[in-house]
């Protein structure tokens, strides 16, 4: 996000004269910030980054511009470019689009091809959860100090349950049924967290009850792992020799499943328009620039073509120089991306779109309270089913609000 | 703490039709912006607080805002969550307190004595209570906790490879001691300020007296508990009052070293406070329990202050 801050006043603003003032903030600030100044209608920005979960809720609210009329009027922006599931996911209840993608992203696992090779065992391109934690047995000091794989384990809804619902997902498992039933303590979900938990207290990292994505990735690029399941926006960090120690030593399959054909998750970073926006036509103008092709070009030739905020559109993979810069993981995000379905990601139809979150405004307490047990649990301070059982209850409570 | 404050001004500003009025008004002119102040930026959001805790009030559901009267107390005495972040907080302050203050006051008497190097080691001594809170968690968190990395395990590894096993145990401090890590992290940053406010103390404390003590004989463990101990009175009080005020509004550390987990092992009142704000969205809730932290943090400070008073009090001679 900062680069764009840096290239706008030299290509936006000089070709259009708008002027774009930015407000960097963390992702936890971020959300804080901008949902208090959405919500309250203070008007601040113009211009908002929020997520796939908040766009559907914040839409549903009256809050946002719908933005996909001004993508279409647009014969130089191509819309049919996006990528469906992204379009899908950032639209509200009414199917129109009201967050633009500006970067997007699935989940998949990562492996370490040299370490797998030295002790002669392969890695499926699609990978079971159980071959994935028999490779996991199998890897595990493999070199000293090495574990088998790194999951995440620190409380939150965006940390340790973004990859840990896919696992229920693929388990069979769901938060709740299509219409509002609870299901956090029903046996598939109990099956998935278990599986997850002693999958990580066996083989995973130590201080997996503290590990987030970043702690991970940290595990990964400095080989102390063997195996890492997570955002496929890990994969550009660690073919970064300046960073990581296993740059070109990285093989990438898709995210592992149980009953389900695929399983990985979808995030976007979008770009939303707050109805008190004042500049409604210059705002348009900022994001399908910076969501365009064109966009894309200028950083693929300013920055270099690893950072292109790829995972939004089909072109983005045709574009020769990305190709080589994403060699080894380009292919594998879009067709996980393309692979990932946020309105049936289990085995049973669910309540609301969205593959890793509910997408309710109470998923974010439900969701962090609910990883707190689990994460007691990774840590082996209690069980996975007085974690659930807690949960349940918590869920039931949710659930009684939209059952009719 | 902010509404013991509000007494003094009301005195002030009551009509008194006494012929100095104008006179004590002059006097007090200059400090009267000041007052309206502190009375503006202190109780205006406390009333707030009060207005918002009566809400029912969750911004993710516009147009959903109702009056809930007392709804919002209720589930506050009656959440089980809350009730583990009371006791969370209470053994989290009481520990965090007590042991800086003992390891602040055994700093500061031996800082006391005259040594070669004494500035140098006084200086580092305090450095961590310059450190920024979060810094420090951050430090805490990666550079000493963590089971791969971290010193702590590097220097068990290392003493165990010295002895001629094969690697040292991979002990997970923070998962496995969730609540002494928070502590300790906390302990390390706050003994240098216990320390500053008794070193204090310590300086001045009349040569005579100590002198005089010698010279009829006392030992020094008995100087110490008889003369010293009595004469830093007030500034152990100060230095416990104003650790627990601090220590109770602890953030930094929860949020960075343990999210307030495993579980809620850690979770203490400010950081569930966050949670019900920016996670839950729940202003109301939020309002109360915030309220709720404020009456109690002024009973406890008043009753600490006095209990610790008059067991001084008993003990000191005469």
């Amino acid at each position: 996000m900062t680069d764009i801050e840096k290239l706008t006043a030299d290509t936006f603003t000089k070709d259009t004269g708008i002027k774009v003032n930015y407000t960097v903030l963390p992702e936890n600030e971020l959300r804080d910030k901008v949902t208090q100044d959405v919500a309250t209608k203070a008007g601040q920005y113009d211009v908002a980054t929020v997520g796939m979960y908040e766009v559907p809720i914040w839409a549903k609210n009256g809050w946002l511009h719908e933005l996909g009329s001004y993508a279409t009027a647009d014969p130089n922006f191509d819309y049919d470019d996006l990528l469906k599931p992204m379009v899908t996911g950032l639209s509200g209840d009414d199917g129109k689009l009201y967050g633009m993608p500006f970067y997007g992203e699935s989940s998949f696992l990562m492996y370490r091809k040299d370490v797998l090779s030295a002790k002669g065992l392969t890695m499926p391109e699609r990978p079971t959860w159980q071959q994935v934690a028999d490779l996991a047995a199998k890897l595990d000091g493999a070199e000293p100090g090495m574990k088998g794989i790194c999951l995440r384990g620190l409380p939150g809804w965006g940390e340790v349950f973004a990859p840990l619902t896919t696992v229920v997902n693929t388990f069979g498992g769901t938060w709740f049924t299509k219409d509002w039933q609870a299901q956090v303590n029903s046996p598939e979900f109990t099956q998935a967290v278990k599986f997850y938990v002693d999958l990580l207290r066996a083989h995973g990292e130590p201080g997996a009850a503290q590990a987030g994505f970043t702690e991970c990735l940290n595990s990964m690029s400095q080989g102390k792992v063997a195996m890492w399941y997570d955002a496929t926006s890990g994969a550009g960090s660690l073919e970064d020799p300046n960073v990581s120690k296993v740059a070109g030593k990285v093989g990438y399959a898709y995210a592992p499943v149980a009953k389900t054909k695929s399983s990985g998750w979808l995030w976007a970073w979008a770009w939303a328009m707050p109805k008190t926006t004042q500049k409604a036509d210059a705002a348009a103008k900022f994001i399908l620039w910076a969501s365009g092709k064109d966009y894309e070009k200028v950083v693929g030739q300013k920055l270099g073509w690893s950072r292109v905020p790829a995972g939004k559109r089909a072109s983005t993979y045709q574009i020769p120089e990305y190709q080589q810069a994403a060699a080894a993981f380009g292919d594998v995000t879009l067709k996980a991306i393309q692979e990932a379905d946020p309105t049936n990601p289990g085995t049973q139809p669910r309540p609301t779109v969205g593959i890793q979150f509910v997408t309710i405004p109470e998923f974010a307490d439900l969701g962090t309270k609910v990883s707190q047990e689990v994460s007691a649990a990774i840590a082996g301070k209690n069980s996975v089913e007085k974690a659930l059982a807690d949960g349940q209850a918590l869920a039931e409570q949710v659930a009684k609000k939209y059952a009719k | 703490m902010t509404t013991l404050t509000k007494a003094p001004p009301v005195r002030t500003v009551r009509p008194a039709p006494m012929p100095s009025t104008r006179v004590r008004w002059l006097r007090r002119a200059p400090l009267l912006p000041a007052l309206i102040f502190t009375i503006v930026v202190t109780q205006i959001p406390f009333l707030v607080t009060l207005v918002i805790s009566s809400l029912n009030w969750n911004i993710l559901h516009p147009g959903d805002r109702s009056f809930a009267g007392l709804s919002n107390y209720q589930f506050v005495f009656t959440d089980a969550r809350l009730r583990a972040a009371v006791i969370n907080t209470v053994t989290m302050t009481a520990s965090v307190v007590i042991l800086s203050v003992l390891i602040g006051l055994g700093l500061a008497v031996l800082l006391d004595r005259r040594f070669p190097g004494r500035g140098l080691a006084r200086t580092l001594l305090i450095a961590p209570f310059l450190v920024m809170p979060v810094a420090s968690a951050l430090l805490w968190k990666h550079a000493l906790y963590n089971p791969a990395y971290g010193l702590f395990n590097g220097v068990l590894n290392a003493l165990w490879q010295a002895f001629g096993a094969d690697h040292g145990p991979t002990i997970d401090w923070v998962s496995d001691r969730p609540m002494m890590a928070v502590v300790a992290a906390l302990v390390w940053q706050w003994t240098p300020f216990m320390m500053l406010i008794l070193l204090a103390g310590l300086s001045t404390q009349p040569p005579d007296v100590l002198e005089a003590a010698k010279i009829d004989g006392a030992r020094a463990l008995q100087t110490f508990r008889f003369v010293t101990v009595p004469h830093l009175r007030q500034y152990l009080e100060l230095s416990v009052l104003l650790g627990s005020i601090y220590v109770l509004q602890t953030f930094d550390a929860v949020f960075t070293i343990t999210q307030g987990g495993p579980g809620t092992a850690t979770t203490n009142l400010p950081y569930e406070i966050y949670l019900t704000t920016f996670r839950k969205y729940e202003y109301g809730q939020a309002a109360a329990a915030g309220v709720v932290v404020v009456i109690g943090t002024i009973i406890v400070a008043t009753f600490a202050l006095r209990v610790v008073s008059s067991l001084f009090s008993k003990e000191s001679p005469r």
